[in-house]
């Protein structure tokens, strides 16, 4: 490293040029950049959606609307549950996410593959649920863009934009984590095939970690604004 | 290029932090605020709070403070982002105060505008805010058309 002479006392001169300024890879720092554009897509979705809500006298109750669960019959009523368990299959391949990035530091091959495959199923898991979900309220509940059968809690017809943001925001967020999966099984191939070993560190690993995390994070917003608020 | 043999530097773990204890206890405190979160929510339902009563704001508002904690806890720890150098996160973390303008800001918007419609379109106001009897499927209505 380049500070071990008697600097000891002084601060790492970061800006002097020939070394990162905020002691970060270029590529991890041009993530998180990215990850910031993202956020300010996914929230101008959300305020957008925030504000039509504001601004109408009447909305659906997502508690009547969110009310059922895979075989779970016709007239199930049981709000939250589904989302719930989608959440936590989400939180979960983080951790996995979490502890494979962490092994990558430690070189250690077998247990970053084995992380990232549980979070590759943890994602394919996530979308298979949000599948459901949508395939639900298509083919039963008769919802989709332009089309929104569930009325006001007050009594009056539903608002036409209920639906038409659920189905846009969910998904955006669905593809999101689609091309997480994908970024994820990459990595895998990689890693699998002795890519990151050859380079002498598992970097890109954490990086598709931070976009994971990411797809991880807006869902907390997501799923809190659609379902629980 | 010459810049990319000082980015080896990088690479030797820098993270003073995220080792498995941590992971733990950011999982069991992630996990403890989701079931907190949902069992407001459930709470909300079960004791039928009116739409627009104190009582049913103030648990919003207590579950989007929630929210805003496990959002500093994934960033913090899983993205590691408050093991690097300050510098570094208020380049990430000041934009992000962007969003407390854009947020209060839309939202008053929304509600300004609402109450201005509902002042001057009384129409609208009444369409929307008067119990209705909900529609039919179309089915139905279209059957009946049909047989006549």
């Amino acid at each position: 490293m380049a500070t071990t002479t008697a600097t000891a006392t002084t601060a790492p001169k970061y800006w002097g040029g020939g070394k990162s300024p905020f002691n970060v890879e270029y590529g991890k720092v041009m993530m998180w950049y990215f990850l910031m554009s993202d956020a300010f897509t996914f929230g101008a979705f959300l305020i957008a959606y925030g504000t039509t809500r504001f601004s109408a006298n009447g909305w659906p109750n997502p508690n009547l609307v969110f009310k059922s669960y895979p075989f779970s019959g016709e007239n199930s009523n049981a709000p939250l549950v589904f989302v719930s368990i989608m959440t936590f299959i989400l939180i979960i391949s983080s951790v996995t996410m979490v502890i494979a990035v962490q092994a990558g530091h430690a070189m250690d091959r077998p247990k970053v593959v084995r992380n990232l495959i549980w979070t590759i199923i943890g994602g394919l898991a996530f979308l298979s649920c949000q599948a459901w979900e949508w395939t639900h309220l298509r083919l039963d509940e008769h919802a989709w863009w332009g089309m929104n059968p569930f009325n006001n809690s007050n009594g009056t017809v539903g608002h036409q934009d209920f639906t038409n943001f659920f189905f846009t925001i969910t998904g955006f967020h669905g593809f999101h984590v689609f091309s997480g999966v994908i970024i994820n099984i990459v990595m895998l191939i990689k890693t699998l095939r002795g890519d990151f070993d050859k380079r002498g560190h598992y970097l890109m690993i954490e990086k598709a970690g931070l976009y994971w995390h990411f797809v991880d994070l807006v869902w907390v917003f997501v799923f809190t604004c659609f379902y629980l608020i | 290029m010459e810049q990319h043999t000082t980015y080896t530097d990088v690479t030797h773990a820098d993270t003073h932090g995220g080792g498995s204890k941590e992971i733990r206890k950011v999982t069991i405190i992630l996990s403890v605020l989701t079931i907190v979160e949902l069992a407001l929510g459930i709470m909300m339902i079960k004791l039928q709070m009116p739409d627009g009563s104190f009582e049913k704001d103030l648990t919003k508002g207590v579950i989007v403070i929630l929210m805003l904690a496990k959002a500093f806890y994934i960033v913090a720890y899983f993205m590691h982002l408050g093991h690097e150098i300050r510098n570094f996160i208020m380049t990430v973390a000041v934009p992000m105060g962007l969003f407390i303008w854009f947020i209060i800001a839309f939202l008053a918007d929304g509600n300004s505008f609402k109450n201005l419609r509902n002042e001057y379109n009384p129409e609208y106001k009444a369409r929307t805010t008067t119990e209705q009897a909900p529609k039919e499927p179309v089915k139905e209505s279209e059957k009946k058309a049909g047989q006549q």
